[in-house]
């Protein structure tokens, strides 16, 4: 062969190698580029398309002239959406609070170095591995006016018993709000307990030195410490809060009359059920909005309180 | 009056893991008394059940003259400074000094007061008002150390408090805890693994094993007179050197012969011929310090001085002196001589042996077979 | 802690036997009342034990119910789920460990932002893209059909799966995947010999909470199945709140165990697991 062949060959090889080499560094970006792709479109594209549509005249069918914000004025002028919207400020409270609490509690106890924690641990854990329809008909049954609750109080003596919560409008949020801390329970407690044993235990043992008794090692030693995990429980409930949907359906199908009606809801029955999607879009922007507002100072919060705490 | 009185204490785990078999110790009031051995020991137990974190299986612990085995921690009148120092996070260092004494309802003017006190005697008042996460770890230490010493106990504890700080700051805190210790004449019970620590800083010295004590004294007698072979070992750096061979007689004496790999020579012992009847003709240990093994002797000693040529192996120039390892029968022998003389590897060299502190142990059993009597063994 | 006294651990017992009760009522209720048959319904207390034991509400709930027209029990759904739940449990799964060991072992420009992007989608309210999803299906002809519920389970659950994945991954040391590159093996021959071998427990973790969350979902059955494709958590409700004459709550328990029964058996035997798809879950906040 020539020089000039030779040099020849050698750059072809070089730049196939380099078209290769260039292939190679590429693959993983490859992998994933169908996953880039399913995200962008079906989270950020539809989002965008829902926002689109919130701005259109859109009923049984999407329209996609524009017409400013019609939609959002037909929205905040609907009394039921404003009901909607309050009657998740008396869920998500509650929700919130109690979910929290019991599960500060139930780590609590389990942190004392209990036998059985296994057994207990699952006990408290199964809610969650059922759907929130099992849980909505199981709860319905128990505050069922005439079978339920009411009538097993009065049979243990007790006749006067009254408790037709469902039935109520003022209280009928309430039953939703038990069954739902009845299911997110066990998992709160779960990050608590993980949360507690994250502590250094010689803190504890200087604690106990220093002459604190329990209640106040947790008081002013422990919880403080853990400060994070509150943030992150507050956060996953609040986002959990205004998801709320299915136990909605099934509990209550939003009654009696709107008294259950969650923003949720409102999307979709608007926009499924009774062909508006115009203003179920809007419903739906406005969630979004709603979590945003929500999440993004909690999570500044938080990473504060991570950097604080330790 | 005893500061610390620990009577025949026990501790077993579950069903049957035994931990602590049986350990007796006793020291004066303002005494600094330290628990050393290797990890798995029993000394951090036995520190955490004289502080009340441990129950007791069997036996009694006494804490200035009383019985403490029912009392939980903060009735015990003591304070514990940590490894990892476990500082509450979420508070100040004037907080966290101040704790243990909010606790007891210590009115606010008296608590800044002993706060200040403290704060100057470790230098770390201008730390007040910072978090621990702010401080490096020896300002950490001094807070830790701040928060046992506000509470003013009759005893206190340190469960390995140096362990976790660099070589350099862990001499300056070991002679800080050294000098806290002689003005403020407080007993102390102080865990270490680092034998250096136990013997630089010790008034007694409790060398503990797979929950036994193997020896209980002040460091010069676990220096020049251990129990144990163990003991031995464990105490000064670089170890003692362990001789083995057979015991003969040796006139009205005895003897042991040794094999330097160029010779065999007969190495006189100061024991009597009586005393050591049970051993002639058996294998013995010889325990040898190797500043006893040396070139040039300063001190006249109580015993003639013997010298064997020996095959030089390693050779480690230190600054102060130089290590000399050999073998004798077969079995690594180091011995310091003046840093003047350089010998070459595989070199010949003369060695001076000085046998006048010289041990004699049982290979088997490990423990010392020479003047018995003398010596405090586990109870 | 040490000093317990006897009371206090007596008390503490209680106090979580109390809660355990509290938790596990509802479903014995559930249970009890899905043995009974209606007319011990109406009489008796919610909380007794059947006074006979019949499985008629459960033949009911599974083959006879009324739910909505239809008039064929919870069956035909419980096959639509099952249609549903393991081609998607399958592709989310295994789309998520190559997402996650490309993610946590191949650096490369993007790999942050890509991550950020996939993390942020859990946050939106579904209600969000209900409408455009739905659109999106009839435009692809897969409206009301078991493939377009894949489909849209696959889609919104690879950002879970990527995560898991990924967080599990990022713990084998670089030096590992270099070494391998310098023997020579590329990105998929690396995945085979090095982490495949390792990702039975991750897999696992991640195959059992995916069927949990898939299985229980209830908006996307609502929202993209008619008749035809109605998983069987749709059929429940259905079957709970049509009101047709009397109301026999005794098969609507059983229908509530029915569809409960699958995620609560992976839940009994894999427990270990979904308690780490738990914790995993939770670090993303």
């Amino acid at each position: 062969m020539t020089a000039l062949q030779t040099i020849r060959s050698v750059r072809q090889r070089k730049s196939q190698s380099s078209v290769l080499a260039w292939f190679e560094r590429s693959v993983p970006a490859l992998v994933l580029s169908p996953s880039v792709c399913v995200s962008v479109i079906f989270v950020y594209g539809f989002v965008l398309v829902t926002g689109y549509l919130s701005f259109t005249p859109s009923t049984l069918m999407p329209r996609y002239a524009l017409v400013g914000l019609d939609r959002y004025r037909d929205l905040f002028s609907n009394d039921v959406w404003w009901e909607s919207v309050n009657n998740l400020a008396w869920f998500t409270v509650p929700f919130i609070i109690g979910s929290a609490a019991f599960g500060l509690l139930l780590a609590i106890l389990m942190d004392q170095r209990i036998r059985y924690e296994g057994a207990l641990r699952a006990t408290f854990l199964y809610p969650l591995a059922l759907s929130q329809i099992v849980a909505g008909t199981a709860w319905q049954w128990l505050f069922n006016p005439t079978y339920g609750l009411e009538r097993a109080v009065q049979n243990f003596g007790w006749s006067s018993f009254r408790f037709n919560w469902l039935g109520n409008p003022d209280l009928a949020i309430f039953c939703v709000v038990i069954a739902a801390i009845w299911q997110c329970t066990g998992f709160v407690a779960s990050l608590f307990l993980a949360g507690l044993r994250s502590v250094d235990d010689e803190i504890v043992k200087a604690a106990q030195i220093d002459g604190a008794s329990l209640p106040t090692i947790y008081r002013r030693i422990i919880l403080p410490v853990i400060r994070p995990v509150f943030f992150s429980v507050t956060l996953i409930l609040a986002h959990l809060a205004i998801k709320t949907f299915d136990i909605i359906v099934v509990m209550t199908a939003g009654g009696p009359g709107t008294a259950t009606w969650l923003p949720s809801y409102f999307m979709y029955t608007f926009a499924f059920e009774r062909g508006r999607m115009g203003i179920g879009a809007a419903s739906a922007m406005m969630m979004l909005a709603m979590i945003v507002a929500v999440l993004v100072p909690l999570m500044y919060l938080e990473s504060r309180a991570t950097r604080n705490a330790t | 009056m005893p500061g610390l009185k620990i009577r025949d204490v026990y501790k077993t785990f579950g069903s049957n893991i035994e931990v602590l078999k049986g350990v007796n110790l006793e020291v004066e009031q303002g005494q600094f008394l330290i628990l050393v051995g290797n990890s798995g020991c029993g000394k951090s137990t036995l520190l955490n059940m004289i502080a009340g974190l441990e129950t007791i299986t069997r036996g009694e612990i006494e804490i200035g003259g009383r019985v403490v085995n029912d009392l939980p921690p903060k009735s015990r009148d003591i304070a514990m400074v940590f490894q990892s120092y476990a500082l509450y996070p979420s508070m100040t260092v004037k907080e966290n000094i101040s704790f243990g004494l909010e606790i007891r309802k210590v009115p606010l003017a008296e608590r800044s007061t002993i706060v200040a006190r403290v704060a100057e005697m470790l230098q770390i008042s201008d730390l007040l008002d910072r978090r621990p996460r702010q401080l490096s770890g020896g300002q950490r230490q001094r807070v830790a150390m701040g928060r046992a010493l506000a509470r003013d106990p009759e005893l206190f504890l340190f469960d390995e408090p140096l362990s976790n700080l660099d070589a350099q700051l862990r001499l300056e805190m070991r002679a800080e805890i050294k000098m806290m210790h002689r003005r403020l004449g407080k007993t102390i019970c102080y865990v270490t693994h680092d034998q250096i620590e136990a013997m630089t800083l010790g008034d007694r010295i409790a060398v503990m094993k797979d929950g036994v004590i193997q020896h209980f004294g002040s460091p010069q007698e676990l220096y020049d007179s251990p129990s144990t072979m163990y003991v031995a070992g464990f105490i000064g750096s670089p170890p003692m050197n362990f001789i083995s061979g057979q015991l003969r007689t040796a006139g009205s004496g005895v003897a042991i012969e040794i094999d330097t790999g160029l010779a065999k020579s007969l190495l006189k012992l100061p024991f009597g011929l009586t005393q050591m009847q049970a051993y002639i003709g058996k294998n013995v240990v010889l325990g040898l310090r190797p500043e006893r093994i040396t070139d040039a002797m300063h001190s006249s000693s109580r015993f003639p001085v013997q010298t064997v040529e020996v095959r030089v192996d390693v050779v480690e120039p230190t600054g102060p002196d130089t290590l000399i390892t050999t073998h004798l029968n077969g079995k690594r022998v180091v011995s310091r001589i003046h840093p003047g003389t350089r010998p070459d590897d595989a070199s010949r060299l003369s060695l001076l042996f000085d046998l006048s502190k010289a041990v004699l142990f049982d290979p088997d059993k490990g423990t010392r077979i020479d003047a018995v009597s003398a010596i405090h063994q586990a109870a | 802690m040490q000093h317990s006294s006897l009371t206090v651990r007596a008390v503490l017992y209680l106090a979580l036997l109390l809660f355990a009760a509290l938790f596990l009522i509802p479903f014995y209720l559930v249970l009890v009342t899905s043995f009974k048959d209606v007319a011990e319904l109406r009489r008796g207390n919610m909380l007794s034990l059947p006074e006979t034991w019949t499985v008629a509400a459960w033949l009911k709930a599974w083959s006879a119910a009324c739910t909505g027209a239809a008039c064929n029990g919870l069956r035909p759904y419980f096959y639509n789920s099952l249609e549903m739940v393991v081609p998607a449990v399958l592709i989310s799964s295994v789309i998520g460990a190559f997402n996650g060991y490309a993610l946590a072992q191949w650096h490369f420009r993007g790999a942050d932002a890509i991550f950020t992007l996939l993390l942020l989608g859990f946050f939106i309210p579904y209600q969000a893209i209900l409408l455009p999803a739905a659109q999106f299906l009839g435009y692809l002809h897969l409206s009301n059909t078991i493939a377009g519920l894949v489909l849209i389970h696959v889609a919104y659950g690879i950002a879970f799966t990527t995560m898991l994945f990924r967080n599990y991954y990022v713990s084998v040391p670089p030096d590992l995947v270099k070494a391998a590159r310098v023997d020579g093996a590329g990105f998929f021959l690396i995945f085979r010999k090095i982490f495949l071998p390792i990702s039975l427990p991750i897999f696992t973790v991640c195959i059992i909470w995916q069927f949990t969350q898939i299985w229980n979902d209830f908006l996307f059955g609502a929202a993209f199945s008619g008749t035809t494709a109605r998983p069987v958590t749709v059929g429940l409700n259905n079957l709970v709140n049509t009101t047709e004459g009397v109301k026999e709550y005794n098969v609507d328990m059983a229908g509530a165990v029915i569809t409960a029964l699958p995620t609560l058996i992976v839940y009994i035997f894999g427990g270990r697991y979904f308690v780490r798809g738990l914790t995993a879950g939770a670090v993303k906040g």
